[in-house]
């Protein structure tokens, strides 16, 4: 099979290039494009990218592969190799570092403005805040993102103003609260999304649906998100 | 955290430009229907047939209301264009104000059709 990997080093290239490498895949296995990855790594070890757990649980080793996002240590070789060829780009939209490695400041600093946490302005309980386990349901396919920022990096919206849309991760776990029958900040939360920037740069064209690994979907969030703005505006 | 601004979007407000948009497009929509309807109806149709239908009160609001909301509705698309594509502040300003000067002379005009004949 043949490898075409990103390669870029700013302290040694002056541009990035794409390298051809043939790799020798064992005959009765599906690798995952990261153990793919970990045998490139033998032969060459200044290939960088980033990983941790292996198990699609970290969000560390997000990347595009021939053309679609995912992490690459849950994607079988089988699912995205095209014509015996697998294209391995870093994540498209953001500054690459290194390699496949890309500095994601900005899909945090989006992060961070939805203020990702609880907020609740009553004293605080002996043991814990209770919610009804209805309650509760309302946070599935809202809890369970890892931030790897495969969706935000596959959203054009988010390319053109990555400083000023928040992206869908940012936007599903502004919902994840704004959903939260404990949080007592939703007005606040709200007042801080109601600019023409923050959700409604959102077409609705859903590449983050599409590439999430984790089979969650950003657009329906957002979708909630603009019924509240709607409800509080009119 | 932090709000982002605006002031040259049409509504001032995210939610106020997407209602916007979405209200002019149903009176877009439904005002091409009128038309498409009444072309049907009246096959190898007249140049009076034609100027009786706007001569008529209702069909000169109702394409009032088409023209207002086509400007409305190009504002708030072609701003999120130019603020999309041009990262420039000077030109972008420049194709904004360009576009928002066609549109007011495209209403204008329009008045001067609806009620000047």
């Amino acid at each position: 099979m043949l490898v075409s990997l990103y390669r870029y080093n700013p302290e040694a290239d002056n541009a990035p290039f794409m390298q051809d490498v043939e790799v020798e895949l064992p005959k009765g296995k599906d690798l995952m494009v990261l153990d793919v990855l970990n045998l490139l790594k033998e032969k060459d070890v200044t290939l960088s990218y980033r990983r941790s757990c292996r198990e699609g649980v970290c969000g560390s080793d997000g990347m595009n592969m021939n053309g679609k996002n995912g992490l690459a240590c849950i994607t079988p070789v089988s699912q995205v190799i095209k014509k015996d060829k697998l294209v391995l780009r870093p994540l498209p939209g953001l500054p690459v570092i290194r390699d496949l490695v890309v500095d994601m400041s900005l899909f945090y600093k989006q992060y961070e403005k939805v203020m990702p946490y609880l907020v609740n302005d009553q004293p605080a309980p002996a043991i814990e805040r209770l919610q009804t386990p209805e309650d509760r349901e309302k946070l599935d396919g809202l809890y369970e993102c890892i931030l790897c920022a495969c969706c935000s990096s596959a959203c054009p919206s988010f390319w053109w103003n990555p400083d000023k849309f928040i992206g869908p991760a940012g936007l599903l776990q502004a919902y994840r609260f704004l959903a939260d029958s404990r949080d007592t900040a939703q007005a606040e939360r709200l007042a801080e999304l109601d600019d023409p920037f923050s959700v409604f740069r959102c077409r609705g064209i859903m590449n983050c649906v599409s590439v999430c690994p984790k089979g969650l979907n950003p657009t329906r969030a957002i979708g909630h998100i603009r019924n509240l703005l709607l409800q509080r505006a009119t | 955290m932090g709000n982002v601004s605006s002031v040259t979007n049409l509504g001032r407000s995210g939610v106020a430009d997407w209602l916007m948009q979405r209200v002019s497009a149903y009176v877009l929509a439904l005002y091409t229907v009128v038309l498409f309807v009444f072309i049907i109806a009246n096959p190898g149709m007249s140049y009076d047939t034609w100027a009786g239908l706007f001569g008529q009160t209702w069909m000169r609001i109702v394409t009032l209301m088409a023209l207002l909301s086509i400007g409305a509705h190009a504002w708030v698309g072609l701003w999120t264009v130019t603020t999309d594509y041009m990262k420039s502040a000077l030109p972008r300003f420049l194709v904004q104000a360009a576009c928002g000067l066609t549109m007011f002379v495209y209403v204008v005009w329009g008045i001067q059709i609806l009620w000047g004949f």
